[in-house]
């Protein structure tokens, strides 16, 4: 079994579905991308995977556990970590307090977390005591991404975390994520910059209208061309 | 020596009345932008909080001065403070149970929350109403004076006099203290700082683990603990009668606003600014004046409002600062 299995996911937030028996899959230590067209249910479907979203049917299983019924908060204490796309930090706090309040519900000690996370991101150290609201919108994403990191989850979901930022920093960003994959934590996430996000994919998630479109490894994808001519401009 | 004595004029009048005033204000408008922080919506109850938690502070001192307790030459209603402020914690947090809470349950709008709030506002004033009355009540003892009038004269030969009643002093030295746990606790504290995130950003906070009722628990109790010293200063300072507390929330709320809503530090700086422009402009100028400008003997009195005008001076501050800086003069929300 994947380490994240999320099968056959169907629901909404209101009376009609946005999701379509739509499954997620993601081993450990790897990072799975979702994309797709505008509207295809990408960011829903990811927060169908954390809990913010009432399933009516499917099931989503972390590390062989059912949490199917879990609420966002008991799922990140299961080890799932969220960035979400916007108002992912505590502006009028500072970088360092931000991690802390990643770590809110952590009672061990967490500097050795947080040295990790300023390894990984040093321009964090250098900015720890600037509030997160005057940064850039890269290093703002940092934040965001180090803030999740700070429980030590097993699993990191991120929403569009290049969303707005220049293609100079989407790929800096892109080679972090690769990092934080390589230390064994497994990723899932969603990207607008599908092209970009592929090629560093060991899974790929074609989403259309809530449902599963195309299903193969980030390469698989890319050398698809039905996909390329559909989805990825040519 | 007539420059000293206009000096001493302006410091006895304007500067001394309204550094205590100032304070008093800061500390209720800290309660009221706390509250709009954390709770987002802006609390019209506050002034009558005041009221409730002075109220109980004056029965307790009574109780301790038949009891033949003092505090030598501080008042009395000092040793009665901390049980005002835990009197009406229970109040708020039981207010909060009882009414706020079903509100947050179906995620009212802000202005709904608001005018909750008048009504709790209206049963807060009865209440307190019948537990003390609606009579003027002086309940300072103590030493009166740190420096009197007649002392000042005498030692420093000016014709002018300075007074600083002790209870100005207990006012600012107060004022201080609490102001300055409360920056280190929201600084320093993991509390602390799980309610500065609470404020930045609910969702987040939730995400993060942060529990909702702790903070929203916390908000209200040190809010009746901010309402029950200013409240109990502002009666030691004057006096304590229901309606003048009602009266207060005008000044509190304009504090808060000018000092941009949500952001502790403007309530301080917003509370100094409408304190100083009530006292100066109801002041009556003349003898400044004519200590100032050798020969100047004016007709008038050079009050620029009469003091049952106080209110105005407040009024047209906020609509100023609304129209112009709707956010505060430092960075708030927005109403």
């Amino acid at each position: 079994m994947s380490f994240l299995d999320a099968s056959s996911m169907t629901g909404g937030y209101g009376a009609a579905d946005i999701l379509h028996d739509c499954t997620l899959k993601v081993e450990k230590g790897q990072i799975a991308v979702i994309v797709g067209p505008n509207g295809a249910g990408k960011s829903t479907a990811m927060k169908a995977v954390f809990g913010m979203l009432r399933l009516r049917a499917g099931k989503v299983t972390l590390d062989g556990d059912d949490i199917t019924a879990l609420s966002p908060q008991e799922r990140v204490r299961k080890g799932m970590g969220f960035v979400p796309q916007v108002n992912n930090v505590f502006p009028t706090m500072s970088v360092e307090e931000n991690l802390e309040m990643g770590a809110f519900i952590r009672t061990d000690d967490f500097r050795d977390t947080m040295e990790q996370v300023y390894d990984l991101f040093p321009i964090l150290r250098e900015k720890r005591f600037q509030n997160a609201g005057e940064l850039s919108g890269g290093q703002r994403q940092q934040v965001a991404v180090g803030r999740a990191l700070m429980t030590k989850p097993k699993l990191l979901m991120l929403d569009e975390p290049t969303a707005g930022v220049s293609p100079i920093v989407m790929d800096e960003l892109f080679d972090r994520i690769i990092e934080v994959a390589r230390t064994g934590i497994s990723i899932l996430m969603v990207e607008q910059n599908a092209r970009q996000a592929l090629e560093i994919a060991d899974m790929g998630y074609v989403l259309v209208q809530g449902a599963n479109r195309y299903t193969d490894t980030g390469a698989a994808l890319m050398a698809d061309p039905e996909v390329r001519r559909t989805f990825l401009g040519g | 020596m007539d420059i000293l004595n206009a000096l001493v004029a302006i410091l006895n009048y304007v500067v001394v009345p309204a550094t205590a005033y100032g304070a008093q204000l800061a500390l209720g408008a800290l309660g009221v932008t706390l509250i709009y922080g954390i709770l987002r919506f802006s609390n019209f109850a506050h002034g009558d909080t005041m009221a409730f938690g002075t109220a109980i502070t004056i029965l307790i001192t009574w109780a301790l001065q038949s009891a033949g307790i003092g505090f030598g030459p501080l008042p009395t209603a000092l040793i009665a403070l901390p049980f005002g402020i835990a009197a009406t914690a229970l109040l708020v947090l039981g207010t909060d149970k009882i009414v706020y809470s079903y509100y947050r349950k179906v995620r009212a709008a802000p202005v709904v929350l608001t005018m909750v709030s008048v009504g709790v506002m209206f049963l807060m004033n009865g209440l307190t109403r019948l537990l003390i009355g609606v009579d003027e009540i002086k309940f300072a003892d103590g030493a009166r004076f740190l420096i009197s009038a007649q002392e000042f004269k005498k030692a420093t030969g000016l014709a002018e006099p300075l007074a600083i009643r002790s209870t100005q002093a207990i006012t600012v030295i107060t004022a201080a203290i609490v102001v300055a746990a409360l920056f280190w606790f929201l600084a320093k504290t993991r509390t602390g700082k799980s309610m500065r995130a609470f404020s930045d950003n609910e969702d987040l906070a939730l995400l993060s683990g942060i529990n909702p009722s702790r903070v929203v628990a916390m908000t209200w109790i040190i809010a009746a603990a901010l309402a029950t010293i200013a409240g109990t200063l502002y009666g030691l300072d004057k006096s304590f009668k229901a309606f003048n507390y009602f009266q207060l929330l005008l000044p509190v709320f304009a504090a808060a606003i000018v000092g941009g809503l949500g952001n502790p530090l403007g309530a301080i700086a917003g509370g100094f600014i409408i304190a100083y422009s009530e006292v100066a402009v109801t002041y009556a100028w003349k003898k400044v004046a004519m200590y100032l400008i050798p020969g100047f003997q004016p007709d008038s009195l050079l009050q620029l409002l009469s003091t049952e005008y106080k209110f105005a001076v407040s009024f047209t501050i906020l609509i100023i600062v609304l129209l112009f800086k709707p956010t505060g003069l430092f960075k708030g929300k927005s109403v």
